[in-house]
């Protein structure tokens, strides 16, 4: 039990975050929790605007300034709860034992500063075993090696490498201070599928090798069948459905939801003339729907499902959030 | 880089010639002919029309042109009608007087624009930014001869603190200087405003954040060096603008810079004078807006690496 609470990384206990305007209120994250221990690999996937960014921005509190906020909820990090502590302490667990790995290689690195200035920044602000100049920039060359960039090509500029390349940068530059945690924000998104393949073995190679848990949010099945021990399905807001990799990939019960995502991959092996995908949209996330917010798009939607929140049903370390398997035993917990 | 900075000088021909052209055509609609000016109402038809000869006043326009373009290419840009002497001595004695005044204005300009910019997207819409931004829009739309004017009247008028015409000390220059860069500094700050809260937003900065970097350094490492590429192109604009602009203020506070004389001359007729002032001026806007883009080219490596390579 003790060794089970050292082994704990990262707590997230009911957050809720909010993004105000003047206009509306947008309810991003409703409610999640999940935990990570070190060296797990946690992947978090659904749908575009399902809130799986602004849980990764509000993990670093990098939400954009005056509108989002954290309503509700604890995130705790090797004990410390992030929503109390102060913004110079924050600054730094950045980068220093927390860091991130954006969507987008082509805007994530500054066009006017070189590779070199960029990732020798990251070694400045957390260097805090107080070496010189030269022993930095021997780290440079190294995180740059590690990535597979030619440690002749540190001077240049961000508009002179690919799209994969720039992407290895700011991988290297996440590594860099050697984080206990990796938050990996649709890594592969924006790069071409052969490209995909390698930036991701090497992720996860690098994390095996330093020993680092990630948190890797995408939207591809079988990126997370690949990467992670973990997963977390979210669906406006909340997290719907959870597990390990066996359970989401192997049993048969699964949230409508989630279903439907599998469904929408198409299969290689049978012919079939149009993609599957779940019909309807996300719902608006200034005016959530009653009840389980999955309840419009449902093909599996009861009466009750617009009515009540859906229980918790937990089997083991697999949870769903769902009316649907209510009747069907496991440990019931009210939401 | 030298190849680059030849071929933009290059363009500097066509330019030029164009300018000369319309210049002359210009004047070729504007009323009244030099020798009755110079000679005055009173002098005999025939020395009028003698003189009007000489100076080529009947040639066609073409005509003109050619001769215009044939004798600058031989050095000689014509006697001003009006002294008699070279149209570039007189030009080069007023030079500096103009070149003065642009130069405090846009050095005047960066100083109060740039910072406030920056402070006042930094600070959005608290209190500061809304002191800055509202003097802003009060000065980019005062027109500065009033402003001038106002200076005059308050400075030198009233408190009778700082002379109003003249170009003797320092002092002759901190109205018109000031008067000059208020609706520029103005402009500056609100293009650096607006240049930084765009920068703000960028996926470069939040990076920047997520690396534990501090308000300070991504501010000046990460977001000015950026914001300011359309500053400096915006700045070298001004300063053309300055230059040339500066027509009444050098009247308002009866300086002696080109701009006097280009509209006496305009007023005399005296058409050498003017295309050569004219002339000068193009050439100083184009040699001003080359030595923006080196500057660029100095700042963003995505320039500098399509000119050197």
């Amino acid at each position: 039990m003790n060794n089970e609470i050292k082994n704990k990384l990262l707590e997230i206990r009911n957050l809720k975050v909010v993004y105000e305007t003047d206009l509306d209120t947008i309810y991003a994250v409703n409610g999640i929790s999940f935990e990570l221990d070190k060296g797990q690999t946690l992947g978090i996937v659904g749908e575009t605007g399902a809130g799986k960014t602004t849980t990764a921005l509000s993990i670093l509190r990098l939400l954009p300034q005056d509108i989002g906020k954290i309503t509700e909820g604890n995130i705790i990090f090797e004990g410390e709860d992030l929503t109390l502590v102060s913004e110079s302490m924050m600054r730094k667990i950045r980068g220093e034992k927390i860091s991130m790995i954006f969507q987008d290689p082509m805007t994530s690195l500054n066009p006017v500063l070189s590779i070199e200035r960029q990732l020798l920044e990251a070694l400045e602000l957390h260097n805090t075993q107080n070496r010189d100049k030269n022993q930095l920039k021997a780290r440079v060359d190294e995180m740059l090696e590690l990535v597979g960039i030619p440690k002749n090509r540190k001077h240049e500029y961000p508009h002179q490498f690919s799209g994969g390349m720039k992407q290895r940068v700011v991988i290297a530059m996440a590594l860099a201070c050697n984080p206990l945690l990796i938050i990996a924000d649709e890594p592969t998104t924006a790069l071409d599928v052969t490209i995909q393949a390698q930036v991701l073995s090497m992720m996860k190679e690098l994390k095996e090798k330093l020993g680092m848990s990630m948190i890797l949010i995408t939207h591809d099945l079988g990126i997370v069948a690949e990467t992670c021990d973990k997963v977390a399905v979210m669906y406006a807001g909340e997290i719907i459905e959870s597990g390990s990799i066996e359970d989401i990939f192997g049993r048969e019960k699964h949230h409508p939801y989630t279903v439907g995502l599998f469904g929408s991959i198409p299969n290689l092996e049978i012919e079939t003339p149009r993609l599957s995908p779940i019909d309807g949209l996300m719902p608006d996330p200034t005016n959530l729907p009653s009840g389980c917010k999955f309840h419009p798009r449902c093909p599996e939607a009861m009466e009750i499902c617009s009515e009540e929140l859906p229980p918790i049903i937990e089997y083991g370390s697999h949870t769903i959030v769902c009316h649907k398997f209510k009747k069907e035993g496991g440990v019931n917990e009210k939401n | 880089m030298y190849r680059y900075v030849i071929r933009r000088l290059l363009t500097l021909i066509p330019i030029l010639l164009g300018i000369i052209f319309l210049v002359l055509f210009i004047m070729s609609f504007t009323p009244g002919d030099p020798a009755s000016l110079l000679l005055g109402q009173d002098a005999p038809e025939e020395a009028i029309v003698q003189l009007n000869t000489e100076l080529g006043y009947y040639d066609p326009l073409l005509v003109k042109y050619a001769k215009y373009i044939w004798n600058a290419l031989h050095g000689d840009f014509g006697l001003s009608y009006r002294t008699q002497k070279p149209v570039f001595s007189e030009i080069i004695i007023r030079f500096p007087v103009t070149l003065k005044l642009a130069f405090y204005s846009v050095i005047l300009t960066a100083i109060i624009g740039i910072p406030l910019g920056i402070i006042s997207a930094v600070k959005k819409y608290k209190p500061i930014d809304m002191v800055c931004t509202s003097c802003a829009m009060v000065f980019a739309s005062l027109p500065r001869f009033w402003l001038g004017l106002l200076l005059i009247l308050l400075f030198s008028v009233e408190l009778k603190l700082l002379p109003s015409n003249g170009v003797g000390t320092w002092k002759h220059f901190v109205l018109p200087v000031f008067t000059l860069a208020a609706p520029t500094a103005a402009n500056i700050l609100r293009l650096t405003r607006s240049t930084m809260l765009e920068t703000i937003r960028q996926d470069y900065v939040r990076t920047a954040r997520a690396k534990g970097a501090s308000e300070r350094l991504i501010i000046f490492r990460h977001e000015l060096k950026n914001a300011l590429l359309p500053v400096i192109t915006s700045l070298g604009v001004e300063f053309g603008v300055l230059l040339g602009g500066a027509i009444l203020i050098e009247t308002v506070f009866s300086m002696p810079g080109i701009s006097t004389l280009m509209i006496t001359s305009i007023r005399m007729k005296d058409t050498p004078q003017v295309t050569a002032s004219i002339i000068f001026f193009a050439i100083l806007v184009c040699i001003t807006m080359l030595l923006v883009d080196l500057i660029y080219a100095l700042i963003d490596p995505r320039i500098r690496s399509k000119y050197i390579k």
